[in-house]
């Protein structure tokens, strides 16, 4: 019987390709809503999840995100030294600067302070220049989009000079950066020059970097930080998920991105389920015929569920094929339902398919 | 109104009632039917439009449940059958013929005659051989690959022919088998009915109004209004036996 199904769903390959077409342009939707909602989230966290080196981040419990940091002590990094169990722990500044270029124009930029003996939270991959060089008086180093924005259609070079803060800045290397939330630049100096870069402020140290010495569990040891500072700690994935709740429940993101991905959801299940109920009914008589001779209920209902599931595999094979690979799970999920929902319509009708319709 | 004929009785039809609808709008459509299907003959339920022929054999298929009465086949009571049992047992028992051929237009000529035997689990493959096997008999063995929309309408419903009988069941029901043919092709087919359809253990119940069919039958029922009003002995048994070669290739006399 699963043959005659298929046969019978590949009949026809106009309106096959049709259904098919149905299923993919609806995943398409989904998952390209989705990927770009989930992009922006990531967005938020780009700059805690890429200082790979530090374990924790210990933080004002008062912190709501990595845009909303509150300053700490200037002893806490002695004081989260002397927690047994940490191998080292370095100050690191994040804040907003506002830069002047060469041309006059002013242009905001979030600032990174690393640490100046260890550099760490340093970027990856640096594109031109060396990481060493950051220790030059006056250095920064720019991330390459935040380069294309403050010099547009220029060629990119090194010691090209910024002012910050009416402080002269030296570009000594372009990296590569994950994009922030913002899509402004990213700058990153020593903690000590970024501290004469921002704003002067009571206090300027708004994190402290943590990494657990070899044996001490990360959890065991934010325990103990925690205890002994009374400051929160947080793993970098912690925080990381802190600042994406922080912006989901702050902003209006997931409220305009959940109506596009539930259009979507609704324009797929739409197209897929009116095309995919419109070849059950003009088979109808067909399967009304199959069921005259014999064919039991659930045998048919296993057939118009097997050319569900062959249509819904192959459309959200092509579906996400044209879209982000990384919100397949989401995708897949969503495509079982609209596949479901459409599929069912398709099965009550047979289901309920009276016999002596053959005869009319 | 039962046939005061002898013969074993494959169908028979007790006071069955059948009513449309419910209260104000509620329809009467058969008023206890009494009739028998016997084993052997060409039955011919014939009357105009809307008289519950339709209906009656809807009944005697269990494709409908009747309101009041009962439907004995083969002596079994059909209360005694519900559900997967009744689906089975009209899966093995009936043959089914369509005004309107109703083959799966995507299946081949041999693989929509295997339909029943497929449904019955029969393994693809062997069904398919028997099926090209019947559709030899019905004249189509140089069709078996052609799908229903490169065969004329005569073709089809041999095709149906083949189809409602592969799995050899032991009642054929047509519904109106001629009336989407011209005369020429109506003729092949009930000639072909005539001559491959009815078996000592096989009851063939033909449902129409189309009068040139009257000649063919063994017994002859006829429906008024909802109400059996007579039934005859036929000729059909009298007709001059055609080879199946001569039938099965349309060669028919006028």
């Amino acid at each position: 019987m699963n043959w005659i199904a298929w046969k019978m769903l590949t009949g026809d390959r106009a309106k096959y390709l049709g259904t098919i077409f149905g299923v993919a342009f609806g995943c398409l939707l989904i998952s390209q809503q989705s990927a770009v909602f989930v992009s922006i989230l990531r967005r938020t966290a780009s700059q805690i999840v890429d200082v790979a080196d530090a374990d924790l981040w210990v933080i004002d419990p008062q912190t709501l995100s990595i845009d909303d940091l509150w300053a700490l002590g200037d002893n806490t990094v002695l004081a989260v030294r002397g927690v047994e169990g940490v191998e080292w722990a370095v100050p690191f500044y994040k804040g907003m600067v506002t830069a002047r270029q060469p041309s006059g124009h002013f242009r905001q930029a979030i600032l990174l302070g690393l640490d100046d003996s260890s550099l760490v939270g340093a970027p990856r991959t640096m594109l031109m220049g060396k990481l060493a060089d950051l220790r030059r008086p006056d250095a920064v180093i720019l991330d390459k989009a935040g380069y294309r924005y403050l010099f547009p259609d220029e060629p990119m070079e090194l010691w090209r000079t910024l002012e910050i803060n009416d402080r002269r800045a030296v570009i000594v290397g372009i990296c590569e950066a994950s994009p922030p939330f913002q899509s402004l630049p990213i700058l990153y100096t020593r903690f000590s020059l970024a501290r004469d870069y921002a704003p002067k402020q009571r206090r300027e140290l708004p994190v402290v970097l943590a990494k657990a010495s070899p044996g001490v569990s990360t959890p065991e040891l934010a325990s103990r930080i925690e205890t002994r500072t009374g400051l929160a700690t947080l793993h970098r994935r912690e925080f990381a998920w802190k600042t994406i709740q922080f912006y989901l429940r702050s902003t209006g993101i997931p409220i305009n991105f959940g109506i596009t991905i539930a259009l979507g959801f609704i324009v797929g299940t739409a197209i897929a389920g009116q095309t995919f109920y419109l070849f059950t009914i003009e088979n109808l008589k067909q399967f009304g015929n199959l069921k005259a001779m014999g064919t039991t209920n659930s045998r048919l209902l296993g057939m118009v569920l097997l050319q569900a599931a062959i249509v819904g595999g192959l459309g959200f094979g092509f579906g996400i094929g044209a879209a982000a690979l990384e919100v397949f799970g989401l995708t897949a999920v969503s495509m079982a339902v609209i596949v479901f929902l459409a599929s069912i319509m398709s099965a009550w009708r047979v289901l309920v398919l009276e016999p002596a319709e053959v005869f009319r | 109104m039962s046939s005061p004929d002898s013969g074993v009785p494959a169908v028979r039809c007790l006071g069955v009632v059948r009513d449309f609808g419910d209260g104000e709008s509620r329809l009467r459509v058969l008023h206890g039917i009494d009739v028998d299907v016997k084993l052997g003959e060409m039955t011919l339920l014939v009357g105009p439009s809307g008289c519950g022929k339709t209906t009656l054999i809807s009944i005697i298929c269990g494709l409908l449940d009747p309101t009041e009465g009962d439907i004995e086949l083969f002596g079994t009571s059909r209360r005694l059958l519900s559900g997967r049992a009744l689906v089975e047992f009209r899966g093995r028992n009936i043959g089914f013929v369509f005004q309107q051929y109703n083959l799966l237009p995507a299946l081949t000529a041999a693989e929509n005659a295997a339909v029943p035997l497929i449904i019955a689990g029969k393994p693809r493959g062997k069904a398919i051989e028997a099926a090209r096997e019947m559709l030899d008999l019905v004249g189509l063995s140089d069709r078996s690959h052609h799908r229903p929309a490169q065969l004329s309408g005569g073709q089809q419903q041999r095709v149906a022919i083949a189809r409602a009988l592969v799995h050899k069941p032991r009642i054929l029901v047509c519904d109106e088998p001629t009336a989407a043919l011209d005369a020429h092709s109506g003729l092949v087919v009930m000639e072909l009915l005539r001559t491959v359809a009815v078996q000592a253990d096989r009851s063939v119940l033909i449902v129409s109004h189309d009068q040139r069919v009257v000649g063919y039958g063994d017994r002859i029922i006829t429906m008024s209004d909802g109400r059996v009003e007579r039934v005859e002995r036929g000729v059909g048994a009298q007709r001059e036996v055609r080879s199946l070669e001569a039938v099965g290739s349309g060669r028919v006399g006028s």
